[in-house]
């Protein structure tokens, strides 16, 4: 049996909580919020899963309950194999998960990220600030109810803002994602377009 | 007799050593042949600016080979590559640090309209935040194009007003 079965059996005997996960690749658990730094540890020192490979957030949109996950890949340097943890967050408003920077240091950043785009805050992480984003930046990106264009904002320094007289602006989308149009043109030829022509920067969309 | 003159150029026998010009002909002269950009490399772009300045293109021919990574010696400013809201505090801030004159070349789509980056972490181009002089299409450019760029910004700087300008300032 692989050690990353392996592992994972002995988790769900350990702990009542830790649940199967659905996946196509790697043995996945989902694992109660309270219980996360617990099962990692055994992860990392009992089971040799030694490297934390990436944390990533998932918003699951407005409503949904739970509204945030937060997804841990951890990966076997002896043996070559991952393990997938799923952790869901209790708040859906203030969602916050522990922070695992005291097992793996590398989780620092990853949890920044996690933190920049989903606004899921992690608590012990010895220094939670926007990584990708400037300090300051009011929204968070990756969230299903964030437009891909953005929200008009202010730019990260007030005195260029003050000189230029600008702002973060809203994208210009015009028609939406260009691609290239599929159906029976030679795709060598095609230039990518919008989806959408109707509308433009200068032609407003027809309202519905 | 009367032989005809043949000195089509200025020849310090007849004339000693005095030129006669205009002042914003020299100014303008000495000005777009040595110009020394900051090289802005943010993305892809840098990568062909880099081809630019290396022996196949050749940036020297037109006497921009000097990259100068620190404002104060720069003349021109190349934005090649994408600026990010978070990274344009840092153009502006570099390009207020030049000394005037300045020019800016954006070079690629990117750096001219944001490009592909329809996004809400990229500025929509670098003149909302600097005045652009050429613009440079592609993505990235060609070095070809960003030569014609600097061709095209010496055009423009010996057409300035300089005298005048200096004068007034």
């Amino acid at each position: 049996m692989p050690a990353a079965l392996d592992a994972v059996a002995a988790i769900k005997a350990r702990w009542a909580g830790v649940t199967d996960r659905a996946s196509l690749d790697h043995p996945a658990v989902n694992v109660p919020a309270s219980e996360l730094l617990d099962v990692l540890r055994s992860l990392k020192e009992e089971h040799g899963f030694d490297m934390l490979v990436d944390v990533a957030g998932v918003d699951w949109a407005a409503g949904a309950r739970p509204r945030f996950t937060v997804v841990y890949h951890v990966f076997s340097t002896a043996r070559h194999e991952y393990v997938r943890i799923a952790a869901d967050c209790a708040d859906d408003a203030a969602p916050e998960m522990p922070s695992a920077v005291g097992l793996w240091p590398g989780a620092n950043w990853h949890e920044r990220e996690v933190f920049d785009m989903f606004g899921i805050r992690f608590a012990g992480h010895p220094d939670l600030r926007r990584i990708l984003m400037w300090d300051g930046y009011l929204h968070y990106p990756l969230r299903k109810d964030f437009p891909l264009a953005g929200i008009e904002t202010e730019l990260p320094d007030a005195e260029v803002a003050a000189v230029t007289k600008t702002g973060a602006i809203a994208a210009p989308m015009a028609g939406g994602p260009f691609v290239a149009a599929h159906g029976g043109i030679n795709m060598g030829d095609a230039e990518p377009r919008a989806k959408d022509e109707s509308w433009s920067e200068r032609r407003p969309k027809p309202g519905p | 007799m009367v032989a005809s003159n043949t000195e089509l150029a200025y020849n310090s026998k007849i004339e000693g050593d005095v030129i006669v010009s205009r002042a914003d002909a020299v100014i303008n002269w000495i000005r777009s042949s040595s110009m020394w950009p900051m090289p802005m490399g943010l993305a892809c772009c840098a990568i062909e600016l880099m081809g630019v300045a290396a022996s196949r293109f050749d940036i020297a021919r037109f006497g921009a080979e000097v990259m100068r990574f620190s404002p104060k010696q720069a003349d021109v400013m190349i934005v090649a590559g994408t600026v990010t809201y978070k990274m344009s505090s840092a153009v502006r801030r570099i390009y207020d640090q030049m000394l005037a004159p300045k020019w800016v070349i954006a070079m690629g789509a990117c750096a001219s309209t944001g490009g592909m980056y329809r996004s809400y972490a990229v500025l929509q181009g670098v003149d909302r935040i600097l005045p652009v002089d050429v613009y440079v299409s592609g993505c990235p450019p060609r070095p070809e194009a960003l030569l014609d760029a600097l061709i095209k910004l010496q055009e423009k700087v010996k057409r300035e007003p300089s005298a005048s300008k200096l004068l007034s300032a």
